[in-house]
């Protein structure tokens, strides 16, 4: 019964309102009249009964608004009208409330977008069943996930822990439908691959553990839906068809699920074939390999109640008995776990602390954007000071005033938040469907989800209850009646308040942008003219394979040698030379142990170098203008029956020969027993990364070593487009079935310079935002105590002050504040870098065109921000100020 | 009005209010007046309390409203308990009797 009257009395209030608010009158009015019949009836005359009756009753507004407040459903009317209201005033300022929804707009969609990146790559990096117990095993000493299929198969049957190990490794192939022969991306993958992960087939099946015998006994493919859905236009009579992957018959037996994109998560393969059938992918039978770590990662789930110490230490048993098993290729094996979904630790690492120091600056500088509206809301609130004590005096309480104040603020910020996330779905809607590059089969998936219209939600609110609440102690202190007696307040502070403290902070986070964008902008500048080791200029990299178009043995090195020549032949072509895998652009790259000469036991633990191992042609050296410091390069005589040779970067003659001098004509061995004369020296280039450390390489005659995987770099200063349709229809007059790609080695850098480009292009992004909050910021105080202090300002100037002497009283201030904020932003700044050392390559504030400009962009902010105040300043007129009071 | 005040009024001026309407049907000015009397002319009863506490009343379904006409002939809104109000009002007085009788008790210990 009372909930029914209860709800009845809310329905009633709220649709009823005016009927219910003139009962109340009513009510009121009838009670007054008693009141002074009771009086007259005492005795009284009329005048003094109503007057006394009146002091009675008190203020019947109060009152009225008083019995309001308790009663149900009447809130919802007194918001309705707040909001009403706060529209109005927030119509009345346009210029304010475009600066505050913009600022808002661009502070909460930053931040949405972060937070999307960070929520889809991150957080949740794959979309898999139970991903929370999917660990990757990694090596224990580094941050890399490669085994030896022998090894994973130890890994997999002696471990205790996990519930089925499944491995995969990435790779490319030929695939002939009939038609046009394509390259193709793909994963090899284990036979339980599919099981682990607890993916079922859209059409089709997937393949298991029992399908394979032994190498080449599986060739299955199972497409991915995207490839399907683009290159077999969803037919779904797809599954039992026969087609040609490097030039062996494999039969398509189904096609995975839509929402399946593989394990690594911005890398897409097209199909997934058995690993068991490896050979035929790779044209070189790994799988009894233990010494060849070429398996790029294994996983699988954890059993229940299994910790993760539990699993390490469980692998690091089988990791010892490997060791003792098999001293000559599995020395010191112990792993740790880490998340697959990006690359374990050798990419999620980086990319956490990216993205977390990233967030952080977001919310920085949303941060600064509330201390910025903030305060221009303190300003505001502080011109309405009358409007308010009005209010208060007409009986308003203060909680219905502050809570009008709360009402603009968070209007405000409702506003913003929708424009900011309406922008930034845009942003990550383009973003999902954007492919960085165009070889690799890479994507950025970071379609907004629940979390990040949460996120976007709670921080909308949040601000605005942040800047709504810096002006409520004023509103508290409203005392209505000295301001409506003496007109606004002109109380100058003196001492520093909050507000100084929260400027002078947002312009430390501002110049610590700032600095952080032209670490990175200069860094990048700095990478691009570099010593790679080669010069890229002017060169074209022709990629192909020769294994899929089934070339073996000696059959490569013999064609490889016709395309050279014939490459050679082109008009304008000055010269040609061949790697197996180009440096800092072909993605993954041979490594190989050396020993100094006097090493018998070439265990891995006793090799002097772990080097990258090219294979070369002749000509490469001359082809990409790398000058040797000594000795020779190849001959097309240095072939297999010839003394085995070798040439070697700086770096890998110090580790193994102790220096440079006495490197050129010394032996090294490798794993295997060879020992190679070092013939040649060149300089240490880069070859992974352009952030690494000088590693070691050696490059040894493609005849010695050969390689079906090619580029070839042709040196030209011809039209690059004719000069592509020259190499492709030479190559085509060769072999029609060779798969190529052709790019300018510097088009092909993009890669390697893809993770500085996008940090320092978030970096600029957000040092933009960062200078336009402080310049708002600092404009908003300027102006805002200037219009406080016009007439001391006057009666300055009326006394003689100087035009110097009066922009000081207006603007010091402020200039402190921006001289000790961009102070603390730089030093900031400066220790951040060495965090962006790890992405952008050679980022070092220790440069003086970075301090300058940094220094010069804060005084630009500076000079910006102040100019319009400070001409209000100056062209005061004392006697017309003095006047108008 | 003090705050402090209010807070302490807040439940004994629900149960005199309830108390004055238990002999009958009241409008405003006749709670007033009968607190007044009840309480031997300690408690003078202020509109500005009265009115928030009656339409509180009403909506909690203790005591219902009804337009009426006074006395002197003018109209005025009387309120009446209702039973939700008078079980209320028990309630109210066995709480108030164990609390003032606990107070007096635990006063005279000293």
């Amino acid at each position: 019964m009372p909930l029914l009257a209860k709800a009845r009395s809310f329905f009633r209030n709220l649709f009823f309102f005016d009927r219910r608010d003139s009962d109340l009158d009513q009510e009121l009015r009838s009670h007054l009249g008693m009141l002074i019949e009771e009086n007259i009836r005492a005795g009284m005359p009329p005048g003094e009964a109503q007057r006394a009756a009146r002091i009675e009753l008190g203020g019947s507004e109060q009152v009225k608004e008083q019995v309001r407040e308790v009663q149900m459903g009447n809130w919802l009317h007194s918001v309705a009208s707040d909001c009403r209201y706060g529209l109005r005033q927030l119509r009345k300022n346009p210029g304010f409330t475009a600066v505050a929804v913009l600022t808002l707009a661009v502070a909460i969609g930053a931040n949405a977008v972060v937070f999307a990146v960070l929520n889809a790559l991150i957080l949740h990096p794959l979309n898999l069943p139970d991903a929370d117990s999917l660990y990757g095993i990694q090596h224990g000493n580094e941050a890399s996930s490669y085994q030896s299929y022998p090894d994973y198969l130890d890994l997999r049957d002696r471990n205790h822990t996990f519930d089925g190990l499944a491995a995969y490794n990435a790779g490319q192939a030929g695939l002939d439908t009939g038609e046009n022969p394509s390259r193709v991306w793909l994963y090899e993958v284990s036979g339980n691959y599919f099981d682990v992960l607890g993916i079922h087939p859209y059409l089709g099946r997937v393949f298991h553990d029992s399908d394979e015998h032994g190498a080449n006994s599986a060739p299955y493919i199972v497409l991915s839906y995207a490839y399907w859905h683009t290159h077999f236009q969803d037919d779904r009579g797809v599954a039992g068809r026969k087609v040609q992957l490097n030039k062996h018959p494999f039969t398509i037996v189904g096609v995975a699920p839509p929402e399946f994109h593989g394990t690594l998560v911005f890398f897409n393969p097209d199909f997934f074939v058995p690993i068991v059938n490896q050979e035929q992918v790779e044209s070189e039978n790994l799988l009894t390999t233990r010494g060849k770590r070429w398996v790029f990662m294994t996983m699988g789930h954890l059993k229940t109640g299994v910790t993760l110490p539990q699993a390490v230490a469980d692998l690091n048993s089988i990791g010892s008995y490997l060791e003792k098993t098999y001293p000559k290729d599995d020395d010191q094996r112990s792993f740790t776990l880490a998340r697959p979904g990006l690359y374990g630790d050798y990419l999620g690492k980086p990319m956490r602390a990216f993205m977390i120091g990233v967030m952080l600056l977001a919310g920085l500088i949303l941060l600064a954007a509330c201390a910025n509206l903030g305060s221009l809301f303190a300003a505001r609130a502080a011109d309405r000071s009358r409007e308010v004590a009005l209010r208060l005096a007409l009986g308003a309480s203060r909680t219905r005033v502050l809570r009008q104040l709360f009402t603009e603020a968070l209007l405000l910020s409702l506003l913003g938040g929708a424009v900011g996330l309406s922008g930034s779905v845009v942003l990550l809607r383009a973003l999902s469907v954007w492919q960085p590059f165009s070889k690799w089969p890479v994507h950025v998936p970071v379609n907004p989800d629940a979390n990040v219209y949460a996120l976007a939600l709670l921080l909308t609110l949040a601000s605005g209850i942040l800047f709504g609440a810096v002006p409520v102690r004023q509103a508290l202190h409203t005392d209505p009646y000295e301001i409506v007696k003496s007109g606004s307040l002109a109380r100058v502070g003196r001492r520093i308040t909050v507000r100084d403290l929260l400027l002078a902070l947002q312009i430390a986070i501002c110049a610590l942008l700032v600095t952080a964008s032209m670490v990175a902008v200069r860094g990048l500048q700095r990478s691009l003219h570099s010593n790679f080791g080669f010069e890229p200029r002017n060169v074209m990299l022709v990629d192909t394979e020769l294994s899929m178009a089934d070339y073996r043995g000696d059959a490569v090195p013999r064609m490889q040698k016709r395309i050279i020549d014939d490459l050679e032949k082109i008009a304008g072509v000055e010269s040609v030379g061949l790697i197996d895998a180009a440096p800092l652009v072909a993605g993954g790259y041979n490594g190989s142990l050396a020993f100094t000469d006097d090493k018998t036991d070439l265990r891995s633990s006793n090799a002097a170098a772990d080097a990258f191992k090219f294979s070369i042609s002749p000509e490469y050296f001359h082809a990409t203008s790398t000058a040797l410091l000594s000795g020779r390069a190849f001959t097309w005589h240095d072939d297999k029956d010839s003394p085995r040779v070798a040439v070697i970067n700086q770096e890998f003659a110090r580790k193994v020969f102790g220096s440079a001098t006495n490197a050129v004509g010394g032996y090294y061995k490798t794993p295997d027993g060879t020992r190679l004369q070092v013939v040649g020296l060149d300089k240490t280039g880069k070859y992974r990364r352009l952030t690494e450390d000088p590693e070691p390489a050696m490059f040894l005659p493609i005849l010695q070593s050969p390689s079906s995987q090619t580029y070839l770099a042709v040196r030209s200063d011809r039209n690059p487009e004719q000069l592509v349709a020259a190499i492709r229809s030479t190559v085509r007059d060769l072999d029609a079935s060779l798969p190529l790609y052709i790019e300018s080695w510097n088009k092909g850098l993009d890669t390697a310079l893809f993770a500085s480009r996008v940090a320092a292009m978030a970096l600029g992004v957000l040092g933009t935002m960062g200078a336009m909050l402080s310049i708002t910021g600092i404009f908003g105080m300027a102006a805002y105590s200037i219009s406080k202090r016009l007439k001391e300002l006057g009666i300055r100037m009326a006394l003689g002050a100087q035009r110097k002497e009066v922009l000081q009283a207006a603007l010091g201030r402020a200039f402190k504040l921006l001289a000790f904020g961009s102070a603390a932003g730089l030093l900031l700044g400066i220790l951040a870098s060495r965090v962006l050392a790890f992405i952008v390559y050679q980022a070092t504030p220790r440069d003086p065109l970075v301090l300058t400009g940094v220094v010069l962009a804060m005084a630009l902010i500076g000079l910006l921000a102040a100019w319009i105040p400070a001409h209000r300043a100056l062209s005061i007129d004392p006697a017309t100020l003095l006047r108008e009071e | 009005m003090k705050q402090e005040q209010t807070a302490l009024l807040q439940g004994t001026l629900d149960m005199l209010i309830l108390k004055s309407l238990l002999a009958g049907e009241l409008h405003g000015l006749g709670v007033s007046r009968r607190i007044l009397q009840l309480s031997g002319g300690t408690f003078s009863v202020k509109p500005g309390s009265l009115f928030p506490a009656l339409h509180r009343m009403e909506e909690e379904g203790w005591i219902s409203a009804f337009w009426g006409d006074s006395e002197n002939n003018r109209r005025a809104k009387y309120y009446r308990l209702t039973k939700a109000g008078r079980k209320q009002l028990e309630g109210e007085t066995q709480k108030w009797a164990r609390i003032s009788s606990a107070i007096a008790r635990a006063l005279e210990a000293s």
